[in-house]
């Protein structure tokens, strides 16, 4: 069904670009990497934070009593705003390489 | 601020957005695009994901539930900066497919099922009702929250009031700049543009209330993540259950909410507008999202305990006595609620106009489709729709009562319309996924969510009752609407998001399966999953065997086009086909385009079925396709047959041609042989009638006549022994030759043969040389024959040999099943271009040694081999002349030898 075979090598060029596609199809999936790992940090093991953090979440109860004053909020916030940076500048970067005219007739694979 | 100025600077800012929309809608109209087609414009639009529920709600999330509201922006972040996975192909396939809204996509790709159409608008509508009125009460309660700060200066409405008016406010606007027109594609221009420009200042307002709070009341930026983590609160921890299951539940719905579909495909313009957007949506959603967190951080320390924290962004500066501020923030979160309401009423009367109403009405009056003012009645569906769809908003906020807060109610319309998503991403991506699935999947998935947490979200006992909700359908517990199966440890909201998509999943899976789908789903399913395969793009079913008048067609797309569109569209096809005028050709490729064209306004759907009405009948169904079928098997059968005909009676004439010449060539030999014949009969003949006439005349001296008698004698003996040979020859030749099988001795018969030849010119010494051990060999042959042939060898070298002492080797050899005579003698050989000739009749070298010979001894050897399956041939390279027997050490049976002459007869 398929015409005349696409070629098995590419040139320079093509293939750059193909490698482009490749880095915007997995740029969502690191991303989501990223925003996922402080689920694996736990309360109180946030970097730099040294002092005895708050029970968890599940732990009813022993949140109000004055354990601790000082949560990983904080962190967490700094931490997703810049991956969440991190992901518009990749994206950016990417973007335009992307944009450009596809440098070889054959139909796009998706 | 007394009210007043409020509702004052309120009108005062609709105005604007007003003349924005109309000064871009005339503008457009005369093509003067330029500013609109830049993606900043079609980024901005984007941004009406961003809603009251952020401007508003996202504050309270925070306040609430820490940096999970961050979940609803990390989602779509992800889906745009992977767009080259799913929105790349989403845009493509609503622009060639003119793709005029979600349901309209998923009946398009589904076979253009209206029925499926219906369904995904129902979804959408129930969904969207709460999230409308999640807007009309964050409006409400934003002039209530004015109202609070300053209780005296106010005369204000009720607060249903305050919605009604704001809800016919926004009817207006939408009836006005989204059904002015009815566009080839759906595109409203004017607002789009008055919807970036409520972008900007959504992001304006909410930026300078962070700023003003970061820097005038949290001390920089250092000193407000201090505070933040001074913050303790246990329900602040990050749940991974709801992290990871609202990031999903976002991301699902930034691709499937009605408005953003609108945006995000139906109304672009430049598919390279989303290169841009897959990283500039992103950072805009960042910064609307940055002082979400110290917003609410601040509010909470500095606002009083019962505040509503979805009110902080409005409330926070009221109570820091910054009117100016609040008054900014005011107008950002109204326009956060109008440019979504106006875009979701818009999508959403779309879906109900063109897949309910128009559906409906063509099927009341079928004879609509032929006469009628179409458009007229399009445009009035789309305002009925408007009307409607904001009417059931604003029944659902009185109904509701307000209650709730405003993310939850958001977190359910995103859960509603996430069902849409497995048959979304399947109509793209899997070609395998069929109507049936669709239907069951989505149905599925929208009563699963309904069960779970559509209906419970009103409270118990209001549309569910608490019986069932403790106790579950029927009382058995594993129906429990929030403990599906005994899940009731999972939160309520991400136990229906997983039950109602496991369930939607699982029912378009199986029904996919298990179903075939129609011709016209096929085609489209592989339109739609090859959308980046050119090839495939072009329409190969469509309308075929048209019926309809070309006249009756630009009758309909006039009433529904526009008369101006309809007829430059018309002539540009009759253009394309190189005709004149503006009737061209009804073929299938001109009416695939018209149907796209009017789908562009009406949906897949209807246009399908308004051309099919013109047309009196579906374009193709599967019985047609089986005729077509088996049609073309006939033809190509027939044609099959043909051709071995042809090519049998191509064959023919080849074989009457070759047998032709080999006739000719036959007939030319034969006069050779008979003029040959003739000429070895008359020179014995000759001297045999002049001698007798010596004779006959008498009076010779008895000596004379003795030797002239025998001269006559040998002349005669000459002649009969030519008649021999040739009869013997023809016997040969006609494979009529019987043979005398038996078993005999190779060295004995070449003694006898040696014998034999010993009288041809007996007066020559030759030196034999024989290997006797070799001839050791029994052969089953005719021995007879075999020998004549061995003497015939023998005498020629004799006779042929002109060496001083001649020498005669014959050798022999067993090779397979073979035996193999080779006879070689010392002589000068024979020349090379006469060697193909030996074996021919009368062929003879020289005369000088006509020992009695006629030319026939070899061609008649050459036959017996023949006939004994064996061969003679000359051997070259031997230093002489060198003969090669070859036969078979046993012949089973006379063979049937293939004969000179044709087999083929003419009877």
């Amino acid at each position: 069904m398929r015409g005349p075979r696409a070629p098995l090598f590419l040139a320079r060029a093509v293939y750059r670009q193909r490698r482009w596609r490749d880095a915007a199809r997995l740029l969502p999936i690191f991303g989501l990497f990223l925003l996922l790992l402080p689920l694996l940090w736990g309360e109180g093991s946030g970097a730099g934070s040294g002092s005895v953090a708050v029970a968890s979440a599940g732990d009813a109860g022993s949140g109000g009593a004055g354990v601790a004053a000082k949560s990983n909020s904080g962190q967490v916030a700094v931490y997703l705003f810049g991956v969440w940076a991190l992901l518009i500048g990749l994206a950016a970067y990417v973007a335009p390489a992307l944009a450009e005219p596809e440098a070889d007739a054959p139909a796009e694979d998706v | 601020m007394p009210f007043n100025v409020l509702v004052l600077t309120s009108l005062a800012y609709v105005a604007f957005l007003f003349v924005v929309a109309f000064v871009v809608e005339r503008r457009a109209m005369r093509g003067e695009m330029r500013f609109l087609r830049s993606p900043v414009v079609y980024t901005l639009s984007l941004s009406i994901y961003c809603t009251a529920w952020t401007f508003y709600g996202a504050v309270g999330s925070a306040a609430r539930t820490g940096v999970e509201f961050l979940t609803i922006y990390l989602g779509p972040t992800l889906v745009f900066v992977g767009w080259w996975w799913v929105l790349r192909k989403l845009v493509r396939i609503g622009r060639r497919q003119r793709v005029t809204s979600i349901a309209d996509l998923i009946s398009s790709r589904y076979g253009k099922s209206n029925l499926l159409g219906v369904l995904v608008t129902v979804i959408a509508v129930v969904a969207a009702t709460p999230y409308i009125a999640l807007q009309l009460q964050s409006v409400t309660l934003s002039f209530g929250a004015f109202a609070a700060s300053d209780p005296q200066a106010w005369a204000m409405p009720g607060r249903d009031a305050t919605a009604i008016w704001v809800a016919a406010g926004l009817a207006l606007f939408t009836i006005l700049f989204g059904t002015r027109n009815l566009d080839a594609k759906e595109q409203h221009h004017g607002i789009v543009m008055a919807i970036a420009v409520e972008a900007v200042v959504k992001l304006v307002a909410l930026l300078a209330v962070g700023i003003f709070v970061v820097w005038g009341l949290g001390g920089g930026p250092s000193a407000m993540i201090a505070r933040i983590e001074a913050h303790v609160d246990p329900q602040w921890a990050m749940q991974p259950g709801r992290w990871a299951g609202l990031i999903f539940l976002s991301a699902a719905a930034v691709i499937t909410l009605p408005r953003m579909f609108q945006v995000l495909v139906v109304e672009n313009v430049d598919e390279a507008h989303l290169s841009r957007a897959s990283w500039a949506f992103p950072a805009y959603l960042f910064a609307m999202s940055l002082f979400i967190l110290p917003i609410a951080v601040i509010g909470l320390e500095r606002m009083p305990a019962g505040a509503n924290p979805d009110m902080l962004v409005l409330t926070l500066p009221l109570h820091e006595g910054q009117g100016g501020l609040a008054l900014l923030a005011f107008l950002g979160g109204f326009s956060s609620a109008t440019s979504m309401v106006i875009v979701e009423t818009i999508a959403l009367a779309t879906m109900v106009s063109n897949h309910i109403l128009m559906p409906a009405w063509l099927w009341l009056r079928p004879q609509a489709a032929v006469s009628g003012n179409l458009r007229g009645a399009i445009l009035l569906a789309r305002r009925l729709s408007i009307i409607m769809v904001l009417a059931l908003g604003l029944a659902y906020f009185r109904l509701s009562g307000g209650s709730g807060a405003l993310a939850a109610i958001g977190q359910i319309a995103f859960a509603g319309m996430a069902q849409v998503l497995p048959a979304l991403l399947g109509a793209i991506f899997w070609r395998g996924g069929s109507k049936l699935g669709a239907l069951l999947g989505l149905s599925i998935g929208f009563v699963t969510w309904g069960y779970t947490l559509f209906l419970p979200s009103f409270g118990a006992g209001a549309l569910i009752s608490a019986d069932l909700l403790q106790n579950g359908l029927f009382g058995l517990a594993w129906l429990r609407p929030q403990a599906l199966f005994g899940t009731g440890a999972m939160d309520p909201l991400i136990h229906s998001i997983f039950w109602s998509l496991a369930l939607n999943v699982a029912g378009y899976l199986i029904g996919s399966l298990l179903s075939f789908p129609d011709p016209v789903e096929r085609i489209q399913g592989a339109a739609f999953v090859n959308a980046f395969d050119d090839e495939l793009q072009a329409e190969r079913v469509g309308w075929t065997h048209g019926q309809a008048e070309p006249e009756a067609l630009l009758n309909m797309a006039q009433r529904i086009l526009g008369e101006e569109a309809a007829i430059s569209f018309f002539e540009a096809e009759a253009g394309a086909q190189g005709k004149a005028g503006f009737l061209p050709d009804l073929t299938p490729r001109f009416l695939a385009g018209l149907e796209r064209n009017l789908a562009g306004s009406v949906g897949a759907a209807t246009a399908h079925a308004m051309i099919s009405q013109l047309f009196g009948r579906a374009t193709v169904t599967v019985e047609d396709l089986m005729a077509v079928a088996t049609e073309a098997a006939q033809i190509m059968e027939y044609s099959a047959r043909l051709e071995s005909q042809q090519s049998e009676l191509s064959r023919s004439a080849r074989q009457l041609r070759e047998v032709n010449e080999k006739l000719t060539q036959l007939s030319v030999q034969k006069d050779a042989f008979l003029s040959q014949i003739s000429h070895e009969l008359r020179t014995p003949m000759t001297s045999i009638r002049a001698f007798s006439e010596i004779l006959a005349e008498g009076d010779l001296p008895a000596v004379r006549v003795a030797e002239y008698g025998q001269i006559i004698h040998a002349e005669a003996k000459r002649l009969t022994r030519l008649l021999d040979d040739l009869l013997d020859l023809s016997v040969l030749e006609n494979g009529a030759v019987h043979l005398d099988l038996a078993l005999s001795h190779l060295g004995q018969m070449i003694d006898r043969a040696l014998a034999a030849a010993s009288q041809t010119r007996p007066e020559r010494n030759f030196d034999i040389q024989r290997d006797y051990a070799s001839e050791e060999i029994h052969l089953r042959t005719d021995a007879d024959r075999l020998v004549q042939v061995l003497i015939n060898l023998i005498s020629n070298s004799r006779k042929y040999c002109d060496a001083q002492a001649p020498v005669l080797r014959i050798a022999v050899r067993q090779k397979g099943g073979r035996v193999v005579v080779d006879f070689i003698d010392n002589g000068a050989g024979i020349a090379k271009d006469k060697q193909g000739l030996i074996f021919e009749k009368f062929a003879r070298l020289s005369d000088d040694g006509r020992a009695g010979g006629a030319g026939l001894g070899l061609a008649i050897c050459r036959e017996i081999m023949g006939n004994l399956g064996g061969t003679v041939s000359y051997l070259p390279g031997q230093k002489g002349a060198a003969f090669r027997v070859s036969l078979p050490l046993r012949i089973e049976k006379p063979q049937e030898r293939p004969m000179e002459k044709p087999q083929e007869r003419p009877q």
